[in-house]
C-alpha cells in the first residue's frame, strides 16, 4: 500500500458488458451540497455545553466501573440462589454502565465536536500498473527459469506426487478416534436378550404385568443398566417404552404376538434421527416424537404416519417370567434409532 | 512519566518520545501516515459489519474466562452444590463445572449469559451484514473474494455457536448432539464409521465433549480470527463502498477521516456493542441449564428449540415428508435425512457463489464501489428476497409445534402449509418485490421529470385546479438517477460462427435480470420536460396574475 504509484497511470479500461454506457447523463453537482451547520458550531455556549456532556458521559462511566467493582464485594454469593441473582444484576448492570457511558460520550463527541464535512480521497483501481504486472510476471519467470520448474518434468511431477501423499499419514493418525473395529454390527445389539427383565426408568424397579392398567404407559430400562459402565451409551440404544393397550384395538398379529395381553414394548428411539420418542396420546394411541414430530401408530405395529421419520419403532418381543415379572424374548430385531447406511 | 523523556532530541513531552521509539522501531510515522487519514463513508448500514465484529471480542473476552472454570469432562460425578434440585444427582463434570460457573463464581453467570447472547449477536449481525452486502451490490467487482470470505465467517460463526452450545453437556445440549449423530448416521456409506469415529465408539460416550471443546475455543476462533483480518485486510485494499450520491464515484471514496472522526465513532461504538450485551446479560436469564438436568438419551422435553441460527437446519428436517426412504438391497438410502442436507448445502452454495454468477450475466468486468439502491437493482432485490423467504419458512419449520400449540392450529395443518411455502413463498416474494422496485424506479423517474409534490394547490383562471410540483435540488436528484443500467443481450455468435449454449443461457438469464428494466432519466429528457414544465408555469401561475392584472388595469 506504501508504495502507491501517485504518478499518471492510465486506468485500465474494463469492458462495460451489458450495462449501458451514459452518453447523456445528468451531470454530478459534485460534493457541495448543501450543508446542516450545527450548533456546536456556530456557538461558543453550544460548544461548551456539548465539550460537558461528553465529560460527564466519561464521569459517569468512572462511577459505572467503581461501582461494579464495589458491587462485586457487597453482594458476595452463597447456597442461596436470590444472592447468585443480585451478584448478576448489580454487577451486570455497572459494568454495562461503565461501557455505555464510555461508548455515549465517544460518540457524541465525534458527532458535535468533531469536523462533520465529509471529505473525498481518490480511489485506484485494485489491479497493478502495467510496469508492475510486468515486473511480477518477470519475477515469476525468473524464478521458474531459475528453478527450472517447468523445464524439470520428473521433480515437478515427483513434487505433486510427494505433496499428495504427505496428508494421508495425519488422516490415519485419527484412526484410534474410534476404537470400535465394526460400529455397524454394534449398532445391531443392545443390552436386551432372553430373560432379561424390563425394569422402570430410572429407578431399575422390575415391572409385573399384573401392575399395569390399561392405557398406561412405562418408561423402560433393561435390568442392570444402571451398574454398567456403558450404561449412557446402553441407554441410548435400549430404551423401550411400555404401553398395555386393549388387545382388540391392536391391528397387528405380530404385535399381538411379540406383545404379553395386550402389553406391547416398542423401542424408544426415534427411527429418525434418535430423540427419545416419549409423548404418548393415550386417546388415539399415537406416539410423537417432541423433536421433529415424527408419530407412530402404536395399534399399528408402530408405523409412521406423520412426520419424516421413515420405518416403525422396533418392537420388543417380551412374555412374563415365572415370578409374573415382564422379560424379554429376545434383543430386537431390527436395529434401534436413525436409519445408517448398512442397516 | 513524563519526567522519563528526556531524548536528545527533547521537541516534546512524553508523547513526542513515544512516537518517535515507536517510529524508529516499527516505522509508526509510515503507518500513520497511511491510514491515520484513510476515509471512511458513513452509513447506518456500515454499522452491521461492526457489530458483528465487536460481538466477536466480546465472545473472545467472555469466553476466556469461562475456560478458566469449565471442565469438558465426561466422567460422572455425583453433584454436592449450591443448587438444591439436583443435590446428589449423577451427572458429568463438565455439566457440573457449568452449574458451579452459574452458582459458585461471582460474575460466572453474568459471563455465561454474556457469552450466550454475544453469540446470538454474532451471528445475526453477520447474517444482517450479509444482507447489507448483497443488496447493495457491494460484492460486485473488486469484492467477490471478500464476499466468500464473509460467507466463510457466517458459517465459522454458526459452527462456533453450536459446538458451544453443546459443551455443558445438559439434556437440551445432548438432545442437539443426539440429532447431529442421526444425521451423520444417514450419510451413505460412511455414516455410522464418521458418528463412530467423532463420539468415539457409541453415542453419547465419554469424548464428545472434550473433543467439541477443543474445536470451540481453539481451531474456530483461531479460523474466525485469521478470517476476519483477510476480510478486513481486503477493506483496506478495496476502501469501503459508498452509496450513489453527488460527487461520490468509483474512482473516488467520500467519507470521515478515520483519526479522529472514525475512532471516536468507531471505538465508542465498540463500548456501545459491549455495554447492551452486558446489559442484557444481567438483565435477561438464557440458557438456565440448571433446569434442564444432566443429558439423559431417555427423557426429554417438549416444545424445545435450538438457539436461532440453528433453526433453520433443524426445519429442514422437520419438513421432510414422510416415508422418503430408499432400500436398495441391503443399503439404506436415507433421503428424509440426505434430503434436508442436501436442501441446505445447495442453498448455502449458492449464497456463496451468486457473485460470479451475476457477473457472468452482466459482463460487467468493472470496478464497482458505489453501492446500487436495492429498487435499482430490482432482480437481484428479488431473488435476495426470495432467499430471505426461503431461509425463513425453514426458519419457522424448526418451531411447527409450538405454532401449532400456541396459535391452536392442527400441528399436520401447519406442517403442510410449511412445506408448499417453502415452494411457494419464495416465488411470491421475487414477484411482489420485483414489481415493488420497479415501482419505486418510475416513482423516482416521475419525482426527477416533474419535481416533488409540494401540496400546494392553486386554481386556474378557468377552473382547474393544480398541484405545484417542485424541481428537486440538483444534488438530491443526482442521487435518483445515479445507477447502473444493464440491459438485456441476444445470444451472439462466437468467433467461429457458432452460437454455444452457454452464449443462448447468458442470453436468456439477461432477459430474465433486465427485460423489464427501467432507465434512469437522462440529461436530455430532464431538459424536455423541464422546458415544458416552464412552458405550463407560463401559461399557469404566473401568466394567471399577468391577466388577472391586465384584467384590472382595463
Amino acid at each position: 500500500m506504501a508504495t502507491k504509484n501517485e504518478s499518471h497511470d492510465a486506468e485500465h479500461e474494463y469492458s462495460a458488458g451489458l450495462a449501458v454506457v451514459p452518453a447523456d447523463k445528468i451531470a454530478d453537482p459534485g460534493l457541495d451540497e448543501p450543508h446542516r451547520v450545527r450548533m456546536t458550531d456556530k456557538s461558543k455556549k453550544h460548544e461548551k455545553a456539548a465539550a460537558n456532556q461528553v465529560a460527564t458521559w466519561f464521569l459517569v462511566s468512572i462511577v459505572g466501573s467503581i461501582a461494579a467493582i464495589v458491587f462485586y464485594f457487597v453482594f458476595p454469593i452463597s447456597a442461596d440462589l436470590n444472592t447468585v441473582r443480585n451478584n448478576t444484576f448489580f454487577v451486570g448492570i455497572s459494568i454495562a454502565l461503565g461501557m455505555l457511558a464510555i461508548g455515549f460520550g465517544a460518540v457524541h463527541w465525534a458527532k458535535t465536536l468533531m469536523p462533520d464535512a465529509e471529505v473525498a480521497e481518490a480511489r485506484h483501481q485494485t489491479r497493478g500498473s502495467e510496469e508492475v504486472r510486468a515486473r511480477a510476471i518477470e519475477i515469476v519467470n525468473l524464478a521458474n527459469q531459475e528453478s527450472g520448474f517447468s523445464r524439470r518434468k520428473l521433480i515437478r511431477r515427483s513434487l505433486y506426487g510427494a505433496l499428495a501423499l504427505f496428508p494421508l499419514p495425519g488422516l490415519v493418525l485419527f484412526k484410534d478416534m474410534t476404537t470400535d473395529p465394526n460400529p455397524t454390527e454394534t449398532l445391531r445389539h443392545t443390552m436386551w436378550s432372553k430373560g432379561v427383565r424390563l425394569t422402570t426408568d430410572p429407578t431399575g424397579t422390575p415391572i409385573k404385568a399384573s401392575d399395569i392398567t390399561l392405557g398406561s404407559v412405562f418408561h423402560v430400562i433393561p435390568e442392570g443398566l444402571n451398574a454398567r459402565e456403558d450404561k449412557l451409551e446402553q441407554k441410548a440404544k435400549a430404551a423401550v417404552l411400555l404401553v398395555r393397550l386393549d388387545p382388540a384395538d391392536i391391528k397387528s398379529d405380530k404385535e399381538k404376538a411379540w406383545g404379553y395381553d395386550g402389553i406391547v414394548a416398542y423401542s424408544k428411539i426415534c427411527t429418525h434421527v434418535g430423540c427419545p420418542v416419549a409423548l404418548y396420546e393415550q386417546h388415539t394411541h399415537h406416539l410423537l416424537c417432541p423433536c421433529h414430530q415424527s408419530t407412530f401408530d402404536i395399534t399399528n405395529d408402530c408405523e409412521v404416519i406423520f412426520g419424516p421419520a421413515s420405518h416403525p419403532l422396533p418392537q420388543l418381543p417380551i412374555t412374563v417370567d415365572a415370578e409374573g415379572y415382564l422379560v424379554a424374548k429376545s434383543d430386537f430385531h431390527k436395529p434401534v434409532g436413525p436409519s445408517f447406511w448398512e442397516r | 512519566m513524563s519526567t522519563a523523556t528526556t531524548t536528545s532530541k527533547k521537541k516534546g513531552g512524553f508523547l513526542a518520545g513515544t512516537a518517535n521509539y515507536l517510529d524508529e522501531r516499527v516505522g509508526m510515522g509510515g503507518i500513520l501516515k497511511e491510514f491515520g487519514r484513510k476515509i471512511f463513508p458513513d452509513h447506518w448500514s456500515f454499522m452491521l459489519g461492526e457489530v458483528a465484529l465487536y460481538s466477536f471480542l466480546v465472545l473472545l473476552l467472555s469466553g476466556v474466562f469461562l475456560t478458566f472454570f469449565f471442565q469438558p469432562s465426561q466422567v460422572p460425578v455425583i453433584y454436592d452444590g449450591v443448587y438444591g434440585p439436583l443435590k446428589g444427582a449423577e451427572m458429568s463434570i463438565a455439566y457440573k463445572s457449568a452449574l458451579d460457573i452459574s452458582f459458585e463464581v461471582r460474575g460466572g453467570l453474568l459471563m455465561r449469559e454474556l457469552h450466550h447472547w454475544a453469540a446470538l449477536l454474532f451471528v445475526a449481525a453477520a447474517g444482517l451484514h450479509m444482507m447489507r452486502v448483497f443488496f447493495t451490490g457491494a460484492f460486485r467487482k473488486p469484492r467477490e473474494i471478500n464476499w466468500v470470505v464473509g460467507f466463510a465467517l457466517f458459517v465459522l460463526a454458526m459452527a462456533g455457536g453450536f459446538t458451544g452450545y453443546s459443551l455443558p453437556d445438559d439434556l437440551l445440549s445432548g438432545n442437539g448432539l443426539r440429532i447431529i449423530d442421526g444425521m451423520i448416521k444417514g450419510v451413505p456409506v460412511i455414516g455410522a464409521y464418521v458418528s463412530s469415529m467423532l463420539f468415539g465408539g457409541e453415542f453419547p460416550g465419554t469424548h464428545i465433549v472434550a473433543r467439541l471443546y477443543g474445536l470451540h475455543i481453539l481451531l474456530i476462533p483461531a479460523l474466525i480470527l485469521v478470517f476476519i483480518a483477510i476480510h478486513l485486510f481486503m477493506v483496506v485494499i478495496h476502501k469501503h463502498t459508498h452509496f450513489s450520491g453527488p460527487g461520490r464515484r468509483d474512482d473516488n471514496v467520500v467519507g470521515y477521516p478515520l483519526m479522529p472522526v472514525y475512532v471516536g465513532k468507531a471505538g465508542g461504538f465498540f463500548f456501545v456493542v459491549f455495554g447492551v450485551l452486558m446489559l442484557v446479560a444481567a438483565t435477561v436469564s438464557i440458557n438456565p441449564i440448571w433446569l434442564y438436568g444432566s443429558y439423559d438419551p431417555s427423557p426429554v422435553s417438549a416444545g424445545t428449540q435450538p438457539d436461532w441460527y440453528i433453526g433453520w437446519a433443524d426445519g429442514a428436517l422437520r419438513l421432510a415428508p414422510t416415508h422418503l426412504e430408499v432400500v436398495t438391497g441391503p443399503y439404506t438410502w436415507a433421503w428424509n435425512i440426505l434430503l434436508p442436507i442436501l436442501v441446505l448445502v445447495v442453498f448455502m452454495v449458492v449464497v456463496a457463489f451468486y457473485p460470479f454468477f451475476e457477473a457472468w450475466v452482466t459482463g460487467d468486468k468493472r470496478e464497482h464501489h458505489v453501492l446500487d439502491r436495492p429498487r435499482n437493482a430490482p432482480t437481484r432485490t428479488a431473488i435476495g428476497a426470495a432467499g430471505m423467504t426461503f431461509y425463513a419458512v425453514l426458519w419457522a419449520g424448526a418451531s411447527t409445534d409450538l405454532i401449532a400449540t400456541h396459535f391452536l392450529l392442527s400441528l399436520n395443518g401447519v406442517l403442510t402449509t410449511l412445506q408448499i411455502s417453502l415452494i411457494v413463498a419464495p416465488i411470491i416474494a421475487f414477484l411482489v418485490t420485483k414489481r415493488v422496485c420497479l415501482s419505486l424506479q418510475r416513482k423516482d423517474r416521475e419525482i426527477v421529470l416533474h419535481g416533488r409534490e409540494t401540496g400546494r394547490i392553486i386554481r386556474h383562471p378557468h377552473g382547474e385546479y393544480e398541484e405545484i410540483h417542485e424541481a428537486l435540488p440538483a444534488h438530491e436528484m443526482y442521487k435518483l438517477v445515479d445507477f447502473v443500467d444493464y440491459q438485456p443481450t441476444i445470444a451472439r455468435p462466437n468467433a467461429q460462427g457458432k452460437i454455444t449454449a452457454s452464449a443462448r443461457l447468458r442470453a436468456a438469464w439477461s432477459r430474465f435480470y433486465f427485460e423489464d428494466r427501467v432507465v434512469p432519466v437522462t440529461a436530455t429528457e430532464l431538459a424536455e420536460a423541464q422546458s415544458h414544465h416552464a412552458h405550463a408555469e407560463v401559461e399557469a401561475a404566473p401568466a394567471a396574475k399577468k391577466t388577472t392584472k391586465k384584467a384590472i388595469a382595463k
